[in-house]
């Protein structure tokens, strides 16, 4: 007996991958190993499915596969041992290993992502990991995501998990306090996944990936393992009031549109009424995050039916609570056009100064890019032009760059094509 | 963030044509190890090596849009003998890959200590900074 492979059937495989992965790693007690059974019993779904059906138990019939895999495994590790020691110690009845259904753990997938965002891992590495170990994703659907070769894609996940090997982490819950202590990490690695997804949507975005739907759904199910957490929910909130202007944030062609150049009705409203409703139950726990805080001044901007209708005053209360809770330059430069919004740009300019002594922004593109739109504003059209061009030079995105080179060209008279409004800023979610 | 490191030569490092073989041996063996080490930490995108400047040409586009050759002239006194694209965590990262390459072993095995030039690979837009 199968069921039609459908639209929803994808989602439904990728959901249990965690769920697989936490059983046969349990009971196998080989993490690593475990993690490239599933990865293939995941491929042979992914084959298999959408010809022959779903199957009745689908989660059986990962189980069975991903367990065959690594009864497989075992057999030959043995053989290999006895060819290398002449000894055949290993007497074990290698069908007892099966894992059954009851192996399973409604805490396996919680206990893989915070695996997986182990802290001694590289950002880059957990991404990857948690994308195919909680994401259910194919090493080569990862790959072309980051446009890397498959087989890179395939050494850097196999390091990883030597690395946490290494580390000795048990599979198992962190402690409630461990966990409080992880959780940033955990979240973070969310973020920077939904972040790629947000800045690669430019380009061959044909061909990739939709990381930034894939970070959603897994914080979504994040959410559902942590309902109480008021910064996961603050998280999912921010992703979801951010992704709600994907529409409006580029032109047919591709280019970069600014936040003040969005057509509004483009934005979608059931992601903003979600994130809210969201993010006005976590503010109500009254535990007050980095995440909560970007959400909420994400809301304000989508709330607002245009540029002069958004409620800069409170942008501003938000940035100045967010740098006492967060402080970093990136929060302060965001500070800087709120201020400038509300009291002019002098004193947006103002606030600059004191970044070009932080050697964590000095000389960023972002800085010039900034003070570039404030002295348009003022109307010193020449400061404005050199510092486009300063920005344009030295940031490493070439829709930013493009866009940076538009506003000087534009200022210096010459011809453009797309007319766009003065005083445009790249979107900067301030 | 994806990085280039393009390895430039003096065309008078042609002289690796007249390397004692132990030498050219050490040299391209370090290489194939840098390679295999780099694909190992899963950080290698692609590595080419280019062929001598005696196979390049400099093209321009004529009045009739056909290409027109005017080139490589023998004054020129550097050239790109190959590049690697890496994907690393950070710009530290890349630099210490570019010297490890820089250190490549010459003639008698000491390091060549060649200058190479890293340049981020431009992105897509970038994301909405904190």
């Amino acid at each position: 007996m199968t069921n039609k492979w459908d639209a929803t059937s994808e989602h439904l495989l990728r959901g249990l991958a965690p769920q697989v992965l936490g059983a046969v790693a349990r009971r196998f007690r080989d993490f690593s190993s475990a993690e490239d059974a599933v990865q293939e019993a995941m491929i042979a779904a992914f084959t298999q499915w959408p010809q022959q059906g779903v199957p009745e138990n689908p989660r059986g019939w990962l189980i069975q596969v991903a367990s065959r895999r690594m009864t497989d495994h075992l057999r030959s590790e043995i053989a290999r041992r006895e060819r290398e020691t002449a000894v055949a110690a290993e007497t074990e009845n290698l069908t007892s290993l099966l894992v059954v259904e009851a192996d399973m753990d409604p805490d396996d997938t919680l206990i893989l992502l915070f695996m997986c965002c182990h802290p001694a891992l590289s950002p880059s590495s957990a991404i990857a990991l948690t994308l195919r170990a909680v994401g259910g994703l194919t090493t080569a659907e990862i790959a072309n995501a980051f446009l890397v070769p498959e087989a890179t894609m395939a050494q850097r996940i196999s390091r990883a998990k030597q690395t946490i090997k290494n580390s000795g982490v048990p599979f198992r819950l962190p402690s409630p306090h461990e966990r409080t202590g992880r959780l940033p990490a955990v979240l973070h690695v969310l973020y920077l996944i939904f972040s790629e997804g947000y800045t690669s949507s430019i380009g061959s975005h044909l061909q990739r990936f939709d990381l930034a739907c894939e970070a959603i759904r897994l914080t979504r199910n994040t959410k559902k393992l942590l309902p109480d957490n008021p910064e996961v929910a603050g998280l999912l909130a921010l992703m979801l009031l951010t992704d709600a202007r994907r529409a409006a944030r580029t032109t047919p062609d591709e280019e970069l549109i600014p936040l003040d150049n969005q057509d509004r009705t483009l934005w979608d409203r059931s992601e903003i009424s979600e994130g809210i409703e969201l993010l006005r139950d976590a503010l109500s726990k009254g535990s007050v995050g980095l995440y909560q805080l970007q959400a909420a001044i994400a809301a304000v901007h989508d709330e607002a039916e245009s540029v002069e209708d958004t409620d800069w005053p409170q942008i501003l209360a938000l940035y100045e609570l967010l740098k006492r809770v967060a402080p970093s330059p990136m929060v302060t430069l965001n500070l800087a056009i709120a201020a400038a919004m509300v009291h002019g740009p002098a004193r947006g300019l103002e606030l600059l100064r004191a970044l070009d002594r932080d050697p964590r922004i000095a000389g960023h593109y972002r800085l010039d890019a900034v003070r570039a739109h404030f002295f348009e504003k003022m109307g010193d059209h020449e400061a404005a032009i050199k510092h486009y061009r300063i920005a344009a030079a030295r940031t490493t995105s070439m829709p930013e760059r493009n866009y940076l080179l538009t506003q000087a060209a534009r200022l210096a008279g010459d011809y453009l094509p797309n007319g766009r409004l003065p005083g445009s800023s790249p979107e900067t979610d301030s | 963030m994806k990085y280039i490191l393009m390895m430039n030569t003096m065309k008078a490092g042609q002289g690796v044509l007249s390397w004692p073989k132990k030498d050219l041996q050490a040299h391209i063996g370090f290489m194939m190890g840098l390679n295999k080490e780099l694909h190992g930490r899963g950080e290698l995108v692609s590595a080419e090596g280019l062929s001598f400047p005696d196979q390049a040409k400099l093209i321009r586009a004529g009045k009739d849009g056909q290409p027109v050759t005017d080139g490589i002239f023998p004054e020129s006194k550097e050239f790109l003998a190959g590049f690697w694209i890496i994907d690393v965590d950070s710009p530290q990262r890349a630099y210490e890959i570019a010297a490890k390459v820089s250190a490549a072993p010459g003639p008698g095995g000491a390091p060549l200590n060649m200058p190479i030039e890293v340049r981020p690979v431009m992105s897509g837009p970038p994301p909405d900074m904190l």
